[in-house]
């Protein structure tokens, strides 16, 4: 029934562009015409902004890059729009890439701070290049045409636009829905996660800049065959938040918000030139104002923009639950020989200001066993996790991984060699399926590209991981609700998900940092069974753990880590017995 | 370019720098202890100058405005919240502190406005009709949304920022103004000659830098506002509002705004979109300091000054070019020197839910 409502929803919008110009006036169309080439360029924010939690306040700059070079080459050069647009493309996606990799290091306000200065900078560029036109612009760029076609009409060139539009919504969905596109949204989880599941955060971020910059090359050149004549002023700063305030007034985190943002912004934008003018002289600052006004007014109330709100009527289809039959992803080879060294930790020390958190600890974890790290809070024991997972990088000592010194490797790259882990404090992306945050964990044993996941090329590859995420899903018990939001689940079952998310990389060694903290006696009892089924598979486990009734029951040695140091190691009825441990636990028994 | 140009050049940029460092060390103190990126903080210094001017041709300000609407607004927002939280108690006060004394400057301004004012009456005036309105924005526009992450801050800061320079045009109109200088000596130093306006706009950044270092070192409430930007959970349990930090930290930076306008004033005409652009470019100068680093920014604010004077020599109409573009291997370099990428998350929207 839901499923209907959503269908016929997109069927009407497509029915209504279809006979738009047959029952609408021509000013309207034309209206229609700039919804269509600024909601590709609000496109390109939903996805920076609402998938990948960066903003830029310059992507009118980056639409202005399009317009110009494509207007330059067929204006002053005489050629082919064609080519004007594969130069656009070209030159956008090649400037997005280079201020991209200047700031998209840097914490995450430098991105858009630095937007509205080159924002400014690109806008007195175009009005200070002689070949150019300098503040008048250029004018004379021929109208598209399509083979003996000609795109000049208002009614020619709208069927254009909303066809290209449609496309383009079409591959973006499409590629938020495979494996590059999980990653991008898994962006806003931060840094931390998305390394842990070999997910280069800092390319990634770079890829849907450069994507994003495309879009808006696109947008530029339809704006620039539409309008025939281009200026400075439209490439504005204030035209970039005006495309900002699009995406978010339809909702950044929905590819179709672009369209009903830019279509709410162009009307709103009419509506007030018909109504101002006759009340005052400054119509075009007074709109300004009240589009600041209503912007902030936005993001107070209703941060989360329109198109939510239709969502929870229409209520997106539920995805198709993937079938067992599914055969799994190729699995790693794992380490064959019990006992073998599988990860050696050799005097590692590290220090935050005056304080050693680990010092000098070396100990090594052996194949398929289950190793305890414990100790009293403020142990050094999360910290000797980062160091593991490379997520911090040790001041002195090696850490040996498989035979390969990983102590200065990225942890992407450490996860991408087999190492899986979990968080302390739980790091799921709320906003996702269940299902689709244990896909993120597939990401290191798939090979999907960009392109092939925007052309639904890695269909195969998809049911692979699709089945594969299903199956870790029931081994924690949580197969049922795989298409609830991951944020919905009580704590206990988010680390029971995560666990899940870490098994679907298919790792060597999985590092659980306080997998049993939260959980219900039922949920613990899961997870003991859960880990002793996996030891029993060849997977190496790590944990850190209070809960010494669930430790002591279930691990092979324990290490005992207090104050920066290792104080014992041994199997649990050595470690229960030791006398150090028992002074570091209850305080000294005289 | 000869030496005598290159002293011309040095002198100009460091006058403007000193500009750029009042706003520079405003924005960062903003920043650090609200988490707001306070772009609009260019236009409250703009507003400063235009009051001046407005002042100095005898006519009414429209500051006062702009002064009543945002009180408005505050009062009603802070009625509106106290009365949902059943503290009716406190509602005098609160129409006390955002209803009538935000009014006081703005009542002297209307009555002053119109008559031949001196010199010091005026800047006092201005400066004082100046205070009100940042720490009025943060309660309209920033303190409801004190959690959400500095992004959707900074997205605040630029709307807030169109909003009030559009109502700068309504109110000064699009000419531009210069106000009188307040000294017209002049020395000859070797072979260079150098304004009094210069001297007294350096002398007074360094000392107004000086005064806010008293303050954050010796003071209480400097410590306070230091706490906040640490670590705003902290503050909390040790009893710091940090809605209260947060006021003093925008009542500072309107201060501060003041100051840069009223000293601008009589060196470049300014307009009523002038400000924006003088602030961006003291971001530059504050980003060179990561926009967390006073001395920093300084130094930062004045290489901007530097920079700026020895671009509008090569190529005038190009110089912003110059120094926006100038931000590209400054970020650059501070990746450089960070190494990764610094882990931030944020805060989860929990859209449809709420």
């Amino acid at each position: 029934m839901k499923h209907l409502r959503a269908h016929i929803a997109v069927i009407l919008a497509i029915t209504f562009i279809a006979v738009a110009p047959m029952v609408l006036q021509s000013f309207s169309i034309t209206l229609l015409n700039y919804i269509g080439v600024y909601a590709l360029a609000a496109l390109g924010l939903v996805l920076l902004t609402g998938c990948g939690g960066l903003t830029s306040f310059g992507q009118a700059a980056f639409v202005g890059i399009g317009a110009y070079t494509t207007a330059w080459y067929t204006a002053v050069h005489g050629g082919s729009p064609w080519i004007g647009l594969v130069l656009a493309l070209a030159f956008t996606g090649l400037v997005a890439a280079a201020l991209g990799a200047a700031t998209l290091r840097l914490g995450g306000h430098f991105l858009p701070l630095s937007t509205i200065a080159w924002g400014i900078a690109i806008f007195f560029l175009f009005g200070n290049i002689d070949a150019l036109g300098r503040y008048s612009g250029l004018s004379g760029i021929p109208a598209l045409s399509l083979g003996p076609l000609s795109l000049a009409g208002t009614t020619a060139n709208y069927f254009f636009i909303w066809t290209v539009l449609g496309g383009v919504l079409l591959l973006c969905r499409n590629l938020l829905d495979s494996r590059q596109g999980r990653a991008i949204r898994s962006l806003r989880g931060g840094i931390a996660m998305a390394e842990s599941l070999a997910i280069g955060f800092f390319r990634m971020r770079l890829k849907v800049f450069v994507i994003a910059g495309l879009l808006a090359g696109l947008s530029g050149w339809l704006y620039a065959h539409l309008q025939r004549y281009v200026s400075p002023a439209p490439f504005d700063i204030r035209p970039g938040i005006e495309l900002l305030l699009m995406a978010l007034v339809g909702g950044a985190g929905h590819i179709s918000g672009a369209v009903v943002g830019a279509a709410i912004v162009v009307l709103l934008k009419n509506i007030l030139q018909d109504v101002l003018p006759p009340i005052t002289r400054y119509s075009a600052q007074l709109e300004v104002v009240l589009f600041g006004i209503l912007f902030v007014v936005l993001l107070q109330k209703a941060r989360g923009g329109i198109v939510p709100m239709l969502r929870r009527w229409l209520l997106h289809s539920n995805p198709e639950k993937p079938g067992p039959g599914a055969p799994p992803l190729p699995r790693r080879i794992q380490p064959a020989s019990t006992g073998e060294a599988l990860l050696r930790i050799e005097g590692v020390t590290r220090k935050f200001g005056a304080l050693v958190a680990v010092n000098d600890v070396s100990f090594e974890v052996r194949a398929h066993e289950v190793l305890a790290l414990i100790g009293p809070n403020g142990a050094g024991k999360s910290t000797l996790l980062d160091l593991v997972t490379g997520a911090l990088k040790p001041d002195a000592g090696r850490i040996v991984f498989l035979g390969n010194d990983v102590t200065h490797l990225p942890p992407r790259r450490i996860a991408a060699n087999g190492l899986a882990r979990t968080f302390q404090h739980v790091k799921l992306r709320p906003d996702m399926s269940l299902l689709e945050n244990v896909l993120l964990g597939t990401y290191c044993r798939t090979r999907a590209s960009l392109l092939a996941g925007a052309l639904r090329l890695d269909r195969a590859e998809e049911q692979l991981g699709r089945g594969e995420a299903m199956r870790q899903l029931d081994r924690v018990g949580l197969a049922d609700r795989f298409g609830e939001l991951a944020g919905n689940l009580p704590l206990g079952q988010q680390r029971l998900l995560e666990v899940a998310r870490a098994l679907a990389a298919d790792p060597v060694l999985v590092v659980l940092d306080e997998p049993a903290a939260g959980l219900r006696r039922l949920e613990k009892k899961t997870l003991s069974d859960l880990l002793r089924a996996l030891r029993s598979e060849g997977t190496t486990i790590v944990l850190v753990e209070h809960d010494m009734e669930f430790v002591m029951s279930l691990v092979d040695r324990i290490v005992v880590m207090d104050f920066g140091i290792k104080l014992a190691e041994g199997l649990p009825a050595q470690i229960r017995a030791d006398a150090r441990v028992q002074e570091a636990y209850l305080g000294g028994l005289a | 370019m000869t030496p005598e140009i290159a002293l011309l050049l040095i002198q100009d940029g460091i006058s403007t720098g000193a500009i750029y460092v009042l706003v520079g060390l405003g924005i960062v103190l903003i920043f650090l202890v609200t988490r707001v990126i306070f772009v609009p903080f260019g236009d409250v210094m703009g507003y400063a100058a235009l009051t001046l001017a407005a002042l100095q041709m005898k006519q009414m300000p429209g500051t006062i405005w702009l002064v009543l609407t945002l009180a408005l607004m505050a009062t009603v927002m802070e009625f509106y919240s106290l009365l949902r939280q059943g503290q009716g108690r406190r509602l005098p006060r609160a129409l006390a502190l955002y209803g009538l004394l935000p009014l006081l400057p703005a009542l002297l301004v209307f009555i002053a406005a119109g008559h031949e004012l001196p010199m010091w009456l005026a800047i006092v005036l201005a400066c004082a009709i100046i205070l009100p309105i940042s720490p009025l924005l943060y309660r309209v526009a920033f303190r409801p949304l004190a959690d959400a992450s500095v992004l959707v801050l900074l997205i605040v800061a630029v709307a807030v920022h169109f909003a009030i320079s559009g109502l700068a045009l309504v109110f000064f109109g699009p000419e531009g103004f210069r106000t009188e200088p307040m000294t017209r000596a002049f020395f000859n130093l070797g072979p260079i000659g150098v304004s009094g306006q210069s001297i007294l706009i350096v002398a007074s950044s360094a000392l107004i830098s000086l005064f806010l270092f008293v303050f954050f070192e010796r003071t209480l409430m400097g410590k306070a506002l230091r706490a906040t930007a640490v670590n705003r959970i902290g503050a909390r349990l040790v009893g710091i509002m940090p809605s209260t930090t947060g006021t003093i930290a925008f009542l500072l930076a309107s201060a501060l705004a003041g100051f840069s306008g009223i000293l601008i004033g009589p060196v470049t005409t300014l307009y009523y979109d002038s400000g924006f652009l003088i602030g961006l470019k003291a971001f530059v100068g504050a980003i060179i300091g990561g926009l967390v680093s006073y001395p920093a920014t300084a130094i930062g604010a004045l290489m901007v000054g530097l920079l700026e004077s020895y671009a509008s020599f090569v190529d005038s109409s190009l110089k912003e070019v110059f120094v926006f573009g100038a931000l590209i291997p400054i970020l650059v370099w501070q990746s450089i020197r960070k190494g990764s990428v610094e882990e931030e998350i944020e805060e989860e929207e929990r859209e449809g839910r709420a």
